[in-house]
């Protein structure tokens, strides 16, 4: 046993959960899947005075289609998602970046909300949700507000959650259309990446480029957006050399992270790289929807 | 600190434990239990040594806490060995080499125990996921993977032959 002690509450309902937040005050936590926070708690790097367990409330997991938003429940385990044809069809993205996201025991116990509330630089799904322009929905006993994901993660292990606030959904736009593709580098199996890329594409009747996203993670607090690539191939057809002639307009001055083990000129070696395989994955499985 | 009087079923029993809300469920399986087959390793996610099956999914037992197994379907070690000799899993592994020092076994066991419920006669790959999250510092992993194989192909010998014993050819099933 290594964490220090802690009170802990398992609310039934948001509404109870949000109580409790107010009424324990800013040295309480609320824990999800625990796969970041438990550890953070064994190794005191996190030190709450009382835990708020979100694991009873049935209303916060789930994922359901409406009209042509998907919404995710905050609570819903990243192997569910991951398991889930809905998401496969409708945001193959998401399927994408979380087999990417640790191993079977962590993936079930880990959830979609839980890690974006982490904003963990080198996690998959914040990156993800950047690229799909995804809505947050947090909620406090002040009512609810829904944010874009650029704003809803904005530093290392910091986002735009207030005091009192939970994220409780996340609102994805439908893209059954599009060619997505999450690659990365990392040193292990399921270990966090030291860059990824992820990239969508959807074609146009001519078989060229309608639109296209292209975000590079792990690199810099937040994951980062690269216009200039993805402007460079729209209304053209897609070939490896302009992709690669594309990726050469990212501003690598973007990348920040430079650690003994892996510095900042291998990451900004690695990005274009991975950004190039990421593109042209996605491009490819955007033919193969036209077929 | 308040302690927590929690009810759960482990390996098919009915069981009530006082724990700390600071203490793991692997822990708590440990010392409030005796159930002492899963073990910790580092006590923060990163090994898998602790790794059991909670509600039908395998998780670490050291990133959940005792306190959230409330209502909980525990299954350890213990519940997949037989009370006499070893089961299939643990005999393939002890035949391939598949341990040394043994500290990381009960997580494997554990992992492919859930592996091969869910994916009779699994392709390497599908080994190789199932136990990319369980660290082994003796072996080299291909002892491991060696005895899963074995124990795959052993449950398509033993079905193919169901099926000639059935006397109606299944194509999913062989495939
Ligand atoms: S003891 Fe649980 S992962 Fe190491
Ligand atoms: S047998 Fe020693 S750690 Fe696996």
């Amino acid at each position: 046993m290594k964490p220090a002690p802690f009170e802990y509450h398992a609310p039934r309902t948001v509404e109870a959960a949000l109580d409790l937040l107010e009424s324990e005050g800013p040295d309480a936590r609320v824990i999800a899947g625990g796969q970041s926070l438990v550890p953070m708690l064994a190794l005191r790097l996190a030190r709450p005075e009382a835990l708020i367990d979100l694991n009873r409330i049935p209303e916060l997991s789930g994922i359901r289609k409406e009209g042509s938003t998907i919404h995710i429940g905050a609570m819903t385990r990243q192997a569910h998602a991951l398991a889930s044809s809905l998401v496969f069809e409708q945001l193959p993205l998401l399927h994408y970046g979380l087999e990417h996201v640790g191993h079977p025991p962590t993936r079930a116990r880990g959830t979609i909300g839980g890690s974006l509330s982490h904003a963990d630089p080198a996690a998959e799904t914040p990156a993800v949700m950047l690229a799909y322009q995804a809505r947050m929905v947090l909620r406090s006993k002040q009512g609810e507000r829904v944010i874009p994901a650029e704003e809803f993660t904005f530093g290392t292990f910091e986002t735009a959650l207030e005091e009192g606030e939970i994220l409780t959904e996340i609102r994805v736009d439908a893209r059954p259309e599009e060619g997505t593709s999450l690659v990365e580098l990392s040193r292990r199996r399921g270990d966090f990446a030291m860059a990824s890329a992820a990239a969508r594409m959807s074609l146009a009747e001519d078989g060229t480029c309608a639109s296209a996203h292209l975000i590079i993670g792990a690199v810099a607090p937040v994951p980062l957006r690269f216009d200039a690539v993805t402007d460079a191939l729209k209304g053209r057809t897609i070939t490896e050399s302009l992709v690669r002639e594309a990726v050469e307009l990212m501003d690598l001055d973007q990348f920040e992270f430079d650690n003994v083990d892996i510095s900042l000129a291998y990451r900004r070696k690695i990005g274009p790289v991975l950004a190039e395989r990421a593109l042209l994955q996605a491009f490819n499985r955007a033919e193969g929807l036209r077929k | 600190m308040t302690h927590h009087q929690v009810e759960l079923t482990v390996n098919g029993s009915k069981v009530s434990m006082q724990v700390e809300p600071r203490q793991s469920l692997a822990d708590a399986l440990r010392s409030q239990l005796g159930l002492t087959g899963t073990h910790l390793g580092c006590e923060h996610g990163v090994c898998g040594a602790c790794t059991i099956i909670v509600d039908g999914e395998p998780v670490r037992g050291c990133l959940m806490l005792g306190v959230q197994a409330e209502g909980a379907e525990v299954l350890t070690v213990e519940g997949v060995s037989p009370s006499e000799g070893l089961s299939p899993i643990q005999e393939a592994l002890r035949e391939h080499h598949g341990l040394q020092c043994g500290f990381c076994t009960p997580g494997m066991v554990m992992a492919l125990h859930h592996l091969f419920t869910i994916t009779p006669s699994p392709s390497e790959d599908e080994i190789n996921e199932a136990i990319s999250g369980q660290l082994c510092r003796c072996t080299g992993y291909q002892g491991i993977v060696s005895a899963a194989k074995a124990v795959a192909q052993k449950q398509r010998e033993n079905r193919s032959h169901d099926t000639t014993v059935n006397g109606k050819e299944n194509s999913c099933r062989s495939a």
